[in-house]
């Protein structure tokens, strides 16, 4: 069996978010980079099948240098080989379209992604290359099995779970619960040394959208003392909710 | 709630540290700190107050590979930089100096010199066995009445007609003791100072714990009490070396690492004490934006990043072969004694708060007492410094 994974870099979500000077994108000052907690479940999946029905795991993502070590961190904990697609698309389509033009003709059995990007939250990467390639997908899976016919996964649905079948090729987007990634280990980090990145000039077109501002949420007011006794308080407490924060 | 100072993602970084690291090492030093940080965190605090060892953890640092990681891959260690292993104890550290000490006893005082002493059959049956945290090693230099001064030691061995020793001594502060299946026993032989390997459950050996620490709670710390235990030559005697240079060697191995994890003890009670006294209001303003307290984290940074540039390039030295007992020694004491400095400091900035359980601070603190003292106490390692430069031993 042949595995990709599609991995993205993102801000850890401990970075203090700054808007640069240019008003629509992130401060790159300060900001650590990690791979996107969902794109670690689709590579523990991938890795799970790789133990338990030997495939060989290829990562994939792109982006300039900086993800390498995305990539080198994903061949520690055991992916056979890494490849930087060049770019800097971010727009989800152009991504979509460039991981497409790489994944095809390659006779990956499985395309593993995150059902979104932390962060950026737009939940289109993994459904847009499924639709590219033309092959099957479940998305946001919380359980996944190959099965001789295919594929089984549960995916996670507004208030229960629903159970798809499919063929393969397909992409399968992962939900946290799908599993627990595990650590890299020290002999994985040593043996990932002796690996290479494969670096491939992206094919991405133009984005078919742009973001135009970046905006961060109004700063929380001060908060308020109440002066007077117990009893006083209480009464500027009630009227303050029922005047201003018209709760009831 | 152990977990409210917990997750801090990231070490203190003052003066560009991590740009002297290579990919390997940060990567080491990140695998051991989201491992820590899951695992670790939010249970060590239960573990100290109960005075219990997180054994469940044994088995999985195995996994990862954090025991005799720089031993080669032969044996099934990772061969990891000098610097990527203290990185790996600044990070079990900051986590907890028992954990650190478990790791340092197994790798730095039983694998190296099962490695470096031992004969190739000895080294084939423990090191693989051993790095996966199947066994469990100690290290018995230390006995009741011989310290700092181990080459007095008490411990007798005698050799037997058919290949055998027989052993007699009591060892006392090994750190795990009473769970070890092997420990590293120093003895005088006839051809002085000699290393053995001693099983757990031979006759006429015990090893009961130490109790009633206030440092070290959550390590074992044991006795091993040794009445004509008789060992097998080939398996016990570990052959590649005599005289007191054997054990000492194996502490300059620890001693190194020890000067990495301190400081990450010190690093969690600075990140600690900083974003206390930032968020602690008291005369309408943050303690932080107070003098006092100021020039403490100011203090407590700057050791701190000392201590980091001193293990740095005394690991990047040991890579190289080029680096002295005696410079270990001034990284141990050192880093050790600027840590325990910041930790009583960062327990001043936590007012009340710094006794408490629910902030890592005391317990770390308490535990570089112990840290202070064993692997050459700081006063012993400022003589052999004393000693480096004026070529005078005062010690004696
Ligand atoms: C928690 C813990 C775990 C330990 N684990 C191990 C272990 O795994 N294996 C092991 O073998 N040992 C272990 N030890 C023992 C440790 O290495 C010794 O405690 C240490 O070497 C000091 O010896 P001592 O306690 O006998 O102190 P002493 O040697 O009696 O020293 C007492 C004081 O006298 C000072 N002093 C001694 N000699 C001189 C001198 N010549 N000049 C000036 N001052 C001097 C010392 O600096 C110290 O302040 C452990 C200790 C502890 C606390």
């Amino acid at each position: 069996m042949k595995i990709l994974v599609a991995l993205k870099q993102v801000p850890d979500t401990e970075t203090k978010v700054k808007v640069a000077a240019d008003g629509k994108s992130l401060d790159p000052a300060d900001v650590k980079w990690i791979t996107s907690t969902y794109d670690e479940y689709a590579l523990e999946e991938a890795l799970r099948l790789k133990e338990s029905k030997g495939a060989e795991v290829t990562v994939v993502s792109l982006g300039g240098d900086s993800v390498k070590d995305v990539l080198r961190n994903a061949l520690a904990l055991g992916a056979d080989a890494a490849v930087l697609l060049k770019s800097d698309a971010s727009d989800p389509l152009a991504v979509a379209t460039a991981l497409a033009a790489y994944a095809k003709d390659k006779g990956f059995d499985l395309i593993f992604a995150g059902n979104k990007g932390m962060g950026g939250d737009n939940a289109s990467v993994g459904p847009m290359l499924a639709e590219l390639l033309g092959i099957a997908q479940a998305n946001v899976v919380v359980k996944f099995e190959v099965t001789d016919a295919g594929f089984r996964a549960e995916r996670e649905i507004e208030g229960g779970t629903e159970v798809v079948e499919g063929a393969l090729p397909a992409v399968i987007t992962a939900q946290k619960g799908l599993n627990e990634p595990r650590y890299a280990s020290l002999k994985g980090i040593m043996a990932a040394k002796k690996k290479t990145i494969e670096e491939v000039e992206a094919t991405a077109p133009a984005g078919a959208t742009a973001v135009i501002a970046l905006v961060l949420p109004a700063a929380r007011p001060e908060g308020r003392k109440l002066d007077g006794d117990a009893a006083a308080q209480a009464a500027a407490l009630l009227n303050a909710l029922k005047d201003e924060a018209k709760v009831f | 709630m152990a977990g409210a100072y917990a997750t801090f993602k990231h070490m203190t970084d003052y003066m560009g540290f991590e740009g002297l690291l290579s990919d390997e090492e940060k990567m080491v030093r990140e695998a051991a700190r989201d491992f820590v940080n899951a695992e670790v965190l939010p249970i060590i605090e239960k573990h100290a107050q109960d005075q219990t060892f997180p054994a469940h953890l044994i088995p999985m640092m195995g996994d990862l590979g954090f025991y005799g990681p720089s031993l080669p891959e032969e044996y099934g260690c990772a061969g990891l930089s000098s610097v990527a292993y203290g990185l790996l104890m600044y990070e079990l550290e900051r986590g907890d100096s028992g954990l650190r000490s478990f790791a340092s006893v197994q790798g730095s005082l039983v694998m190296w010199p099962i490695y470096e002493y031992g004969s190739e059959a000895q080294k084939r049956h423990w090191l693989p066995l051993m790095a996966k945290g199947e066994k469990i090693g100690c290290f018995g230099l230390t006995e009741p009445d011989f310290g700092s001064n181990p080459g007095g030691m008490l411990t007798k061995a005698v050799k037997e007609p058919g290949g055998k020793w027989r052993i007699n001594g009591t060892k006392m502060w090994i750190t795990n003791g009473t769970v070890a299946d092997v420990a590293v026993v120093w003895a005088q032989t006839e051809d002085g100072i000699r290393g053995f390997l001693v099983e757990k459950g031979t006759k006429g050996f015990s090893a009961p714990e130490t109790h009633g620490k206030w440092s070290l709670r959550a390590s074992v710390t044991s006795e091993l009490i040794l009445e004509d235990v008789i060992v097998d030559e080939e398996q016990s005697l570990l052959p590649n070396v005599k005289g007191l240079k054997g054990p000492l060697g194996c502490l300059t191995q620890a001693r190194y690492g020890i000067a990495w994890g301190a400081l990450g003890a010190a690093d969690a009670s600075y990140q600690c004490a900083l974003d206390y006294a930032l968020s602690r209001i008291q005369f309408d303003k943050p303690i932080a934006s107070y003098q006092l307290q100021q020039e403490k984290l100011a203090w407590m940074v700057t050791e701190l990043t000392k201590g980091q540039l001193l293990a740095l390039q005394l690991g990047r030295m040991k890579d190289a072969k080029t680096y002295t007992p005696a410079q270990v020694s001034m990284a141990k004491m050192n880093n050790v004694n600027v840590s325990l400095e910041i930790c009583r400091k960062a327990r001043t900035i936590l007012g009340a708060n710094g006794i408490l359980d629910e902030y890592p601070v005391m317990r770390h603190m308490a535990n570089l007492e112990s840290v202070y003292t064993y692997e050459g106490t700081h006063d012993m390692h400022t003589l052999i410094i004393g000693q480096e430069v004026t070529g005078i031993p005062a010690y004696r």
